[in-house]
């Protein structure tokens, strides 16, 4: 492997007319990353991933994949990648079996036929090879994209919003599927989302964007670590809770009342200092109930990201 | 190219809208067909009227090259209907079914893939103009039998037996050129858009109103129709003239092939940077 990173993007733009859909986007993505690509809907993450997948061209900046730059190698370089793009469509008028038949023509890599039942199988749809594709349901096609996107075994697999129409099953097998084609097979993965839950479950590293710009980037522990927790307070003496609350700092980190429960916003190293001073206080403690706030996280990332 | 060909026929192969081409075409030279054979007779004494005071016909005038040349001249008109069904839906289609994501996206270039989809189109076009000159000729010769052709023009010409197959051959070969002319056209259309609706429409309105411009003999119009395509869509009839004037077809067939290769290289430009949002 002659290249450090896998993904390298630098400056990159895309302007429809006066809409700025993508402004001055870097991305880096390691080879053996799980990648999560998050971002509110009309971020800008499936244009940029278009721009990844030469299906549009974009207005400025540079991509390399592989460590060479995209256009001037793009067949070589989609060789080593699999996608899916937005929404699974497929030919509906032909088989599952017969539309992977033919991508991997199109492809023009010998796919034997073993290879695309093996594909199939690992997305559960082997037992449907042979139905046409509109007697799927969207979370079938979900799944057979994800097998169009395996098939000629891709060293980067890049997936935009793969759970989205699945059930919570569904969900989880993708789930299951993504971290044993990273850690068993050892794939780079570029997942894009607008779930965080979704990413930091199987990601290592995140961007987040937001109109099209890139709002925060790192390590997804250091960056959760990062947020800040609802925790869950459950006392068994709530006005006199109250009353020691009331006359020091933690009041302002009060958030609301439900019957014995007293819930705070904290830092992780404030929940053990709060939870000693009310322990001295003769204040009886059931339960700490740490949670967090993940939704508002990224809702406050995105929308100082969009100011 | 031969897999993706490959590939781009059976996907044409496999769509219901193909077949509409073929039914149509089947159905009409039969229908033609049919009806003269039950009115032969009349058929015959209204083809030859005023002409038997002066001329005595004798053998089987109305044989298979007859009824063959006469459905050419109808349907030669209305197979760019059927042509463009699929040729205007060979792009659009994919854009239409969000298939362009799985297509383009392959490591195969952009030009690779359009002039696959385009010569499919194109073969599409001429088994249609096969088709019918197969059922013309074939059922024309069951039901008709054969003999010598008369063609009748402002003056009427009589090609011997054995002189007739290689004129169909030149006459076919001439309307698969015009048929391709309509492919390439239906196909540009289908490259800016993405709905297989509008190509369908803006082929089938830019023919009627060239051979509109073509027809009416007005100075403006005829200073005009030496431009447009469809002027030169009738040279299969050429073959029919004795002598052929070879220079008119050479021409017709040059200016046809530089509308083709024009056209198709326009689309092939627009389509290579094209920003596909499907």
């Amino acid at each position: 492997m002659d290249y450090e990173k896998i993904i390298e993007v630098e400056g990159l733009s895309k302007n429809f007319k006066s809409l700025k859909a993508v402004n001055n986007l870097n991305i880096n993505v390691y080879p053996g990353d799980v990648f999560g690509f998050l971002g509110p809907n009309g971020a800008g993450k499936s244009t940029t991933i278009r721009m990844l997948m030469t299906l549009i061209s974009p207005s400025g900046g540079n991509i390399k994949i592989f460590g060479k730059e995209l256009n001037p190698n793009r067949a070589e370089i989609l060789q080593k990648i699999g996608a899916i793009v937005e929404k699974p469509d497929f030919y509906g008028y032909l088989s599952a079996f017969k539309n992977l038949e033919i991508l991997g023509k199109i492809s023009g890599t010998q796919i034997s036929k073993n290879r695309i039942m093996e594909v199939l199988e690992l997305v559960s749809l082997d037992k449907r090879f042979n139905s046409k594709v509109k007697t799927f349901s969207f979370g079938m096609k979900q799944r057979l994209g994800l097998a169009q996107a395996l098939l000629h075994n891709p060293e980067l697999i890049i997936l935009d919003e793969p759970t989205t129409g699945l059930d919570p099953q569904g969900m989880k097998e993708i789930r299951d599927l993504i971290l044993f084609l990273s850690k068993e097979q050892g794939k780079t993965i570029f997942l894009s989302s607008h779930i965080l839950h979704e990413v930091e479950l199987v990601a290592n590293r995140m961007i987040i964007i937001n109109k099209g710009s890139v709002v925060v980037e790192g390590m997804v522990a250091e960056l959760l670590n990062s947020a800040s927790l609802k925790v869950t307070f459950e006392v068994d003496d709530l006005q006199k809770a109250l009353a020691e609350i009331d006359i020091t700092q933690w009041k302002k980190k009060l958030e609301s009342v439900v019957k014995n429960k007293i819930i705070f916003q904290l830092e992780q190293e404030e929940i053990s200092v709060l939870n000693k001073l009310l322990v001295e206080k003769g204040i009886g403690i059931s339960a700490v109930v740490p949670a967090r706030s993940l939704e508002e996280y990224f809702l406050n990332l995105t929308e100082k990201g969009g100011k | 190219m031969f897999t993706l060909i490959g590939v781009e026929l059976f996907k044409i192969f496999r769509k219901w809208r193909t077949y509409i081409g073929f039914a149509a075409v089947t159905v009409l030279v039969l229908l033609i067909q049919t009806a003269i054979y039950f009115a032969k007779d009349t058929y015959v004494s209204s083809m030859t009227r005023g002409l038997d005071q002066a001329f005595m016909f004798t053998g089987n005038l109305l044989n298979g090259y007859l009824i063959a040349h006469l459905i050419l001249g109808i349907l030669v008109v209305h197979v760019p209907f059927l042509v463009t069904l699929v040729a205007g839906d060979l792009l659009a289609g994919e854009a239409t079914a969000g298939t362009y994501r799985i297509l383009l996206t392959r490591p195969v270039s952009r030009l690779k893939v359009l002039t696959a989809k385009y010569l499919a189109g194109v073969i599409y076009a001429n088994l249609l103009v096969l088709w019918l000159a197969a059922l013309s000729l074939g059922f024309g010769f069951i039901l008709f039998g054969t003999g010598e052709l008369i063609v009748m023009k402002s003056y009427i010409i009589v090609f011997a037996q054995n002189d007739i197959i290689w004129r169909f051959a030149i006459a076919y070969a001439f309307a698969g050129l015009s048929m391709t002319m309509v492919a390439t056209l239906a196909f540009f259309f289908s490259s800016l858009v993405e709905n297989s609706i509008g190509p369908i429409i803006s082929t089938m309105a830019i023919i009627i109103v060239f051979v509109i411009i073509t027809s009416i003999k007005i100075s403006i119009f005829e200073s005009i129709s030496p431009w447009l395509f469809t002027s030169y869509m009738n040279a299969w009839s050429l073959p029919f003239d004795d002598p052929i004037e070879v220079d008119k077809a050479v021409k017709s067939a040059v200016i046809l092939l530089a509308h083709i290769i024009g056209l198709f290289g326009i689309t092939a430009f627009i389509f290579k940077r094209k920003d596909i949002l499907s």
